[in-house]
């Protein structure tokens, strides 16, 4: 068996939008399952006193990782075809740091917004307007930005290539610092108490 | 008539405790790990079956890029971004993998919302804001996040989850970006939320 399958033509693009629809099920089901339709749940996250975002976020990173890592190793996923997107260092740390702004002060990202959309959250709905908006002034001043859009260009580039050390390895150092992560969060969480920093100012 | 008063306030009272006691409380989330075990298996089924991550923002924009297409089409076509999303014109730019996975994620918000008894309307923020405000916080974090996904060309989905998994260095960049930014100014809106 060869996967992705997709990339070896096993179905076209007709039912890839079925498929399409059915992970988007499956990705809505478990945010809403973690909580992440309430931006309360969300915003937490940046006071410390309930880091759930960081506890799913990396437990299904390195779950993907770890299952993406294995199943190349017994040879079903050709690793060269999962599409890997280049790097572009300066605008991605610029809009990262833009995203992690507009998270805070919204409460959502865009996917989660879809699910609080969806389960009836007045302000998940008007974040996705908003959303829209940021794409519109983007769109409209691209003449402007696309220099720097375009800049700092360093291709397809992985941790492994950057390091030029083994992919395993790199798998390996990822979930150790997962882990440390994980305890390091529950030992914040029971310092700081679920009310978190700042509740009283 | 005092009284008649006192009898129709006392059968309101008890019609509302009726109400509110008939719609089910909320189930507790799930414990994370467990969701973010699901959520990195739907990931990894993607990888598997697609050969490509998941994502949001790039739907969006789909549906802008249409939207503008229908309204002012010269200004789309001339718009090397707008264009990008339209494409060359041999398929229709919302039959797009993207949009159909953000419908599924509607879809499968509001499922496991209303199987949890959580569907509900409400606007979700702290004690010490009004609803408007937040309203408008919410417009204003998701036009700065809008513009960032798009500078990053991707957002939480589709760099952090996505390119984190694939030791992206990029997507990592971005995932420590968005927590330095997030973290920066927390402080400002904390009245927000708690």
């Amino acid at each position: 068996m060869n996967a992705p399958f997709f990339k070896f033509g096993l179905f076209g693009d007709d039912v890839s939008l079925i498929v399409a629809f059915v992970i988007g099920i499956g990705f809505g089901f478990f945010l809403e399952r973690a909580g992440f339709g309430s931006a309360r749940k969300l915003a937490a996250q940046f006071y410390l006193g309930d880091l759930t975002v960081f506890k799913v976020m990396f437990t299904a990173i390195i779950t993907a990782m770890i299952g993406l890592y294995y199943l190349s190793v017994i040879g079903l996923v050709d690793l060269s075809l999962v599409y890997v997107s280049p790097t572009y260092i300066i605008p991605q740390t610029i809009g990262g740091l833009l995203l992690g702004i507009g998270f805070v002060i919204g409460g959502y990202c865009p996917g989660t917004s879809c699910v609080a959309a969806a389960t009836g959250r007045t302000d998940g709905i008007v974040f996705l307007l908003g959303v829209v908006a940021g794409i519109f002034v983007f769109g409209e001043s691209f003449d402007l930005i696309k220099e720097f859009y375009a800049s700092s260009s360093l291709g397809q580039l992985t941790f492994p290539r950057l390091l030029g050390l083994p992919y395993g390895l790199l798998v390996f150092a990822v979930v150790l610092m997962a882990l440390g992560g994980f305890a390091g969060a529950h030992w914040l969480e029971k310092k700081i108490g679920p009310k978190g920093i700042w509740s009283n100012s | 008539m005092a009284s008649q008063a006192k009898a129709v306030i006392l059968e309101n009272f008890d019609t509302q405790v009726k109400e509110h006691t008939s719609v089910k409380t909320a189930k507790p989330y799930w414990n994370p790990y467990l969701a973010g075990l699901g959520l990195g298996l739907v990931l990894l089924s993607a990888f598997v079956i697609m050969g490509r991550g998941l994502g949001a923002s790039g739907a969006f924009s789909s549906v802008l890029a249409t939207g503008i297409q229908a309204i002012a089409p010269d200004h789309a076509w001339t718009n090397e971004f707008y264009a990008e999303y339209i494409g060359d014109g041999t398929k229709h730019p919302l039959k797009d993998w993207l949009v159909f996975e953000v419908l599924g994620v509607f879809v499968g918000g509001f499922l496991s919302g209303a199987l949890a008894h959580r569907v509900k309307r409400t606007v979700e923020k702290g004690p010490r804001i009004t609803t408007a405000k937040r309203l408008v916080f919410a417009f204003g974090g998701g036009a700065l996040m809008g513009f960032g996904a798009k500078l990053a060309r991707g957002c939480t989905s589709g760099q952090a989850l996505t390119g984190g998994a694939l030791l992206n260095v990029g997507s990592w960049a971005f995932m420590m970006a968005v927590f330095a930014g997030a973290y920066a100014l927390a402080y400002f809106v904390r009245r927000q939320w708690q």
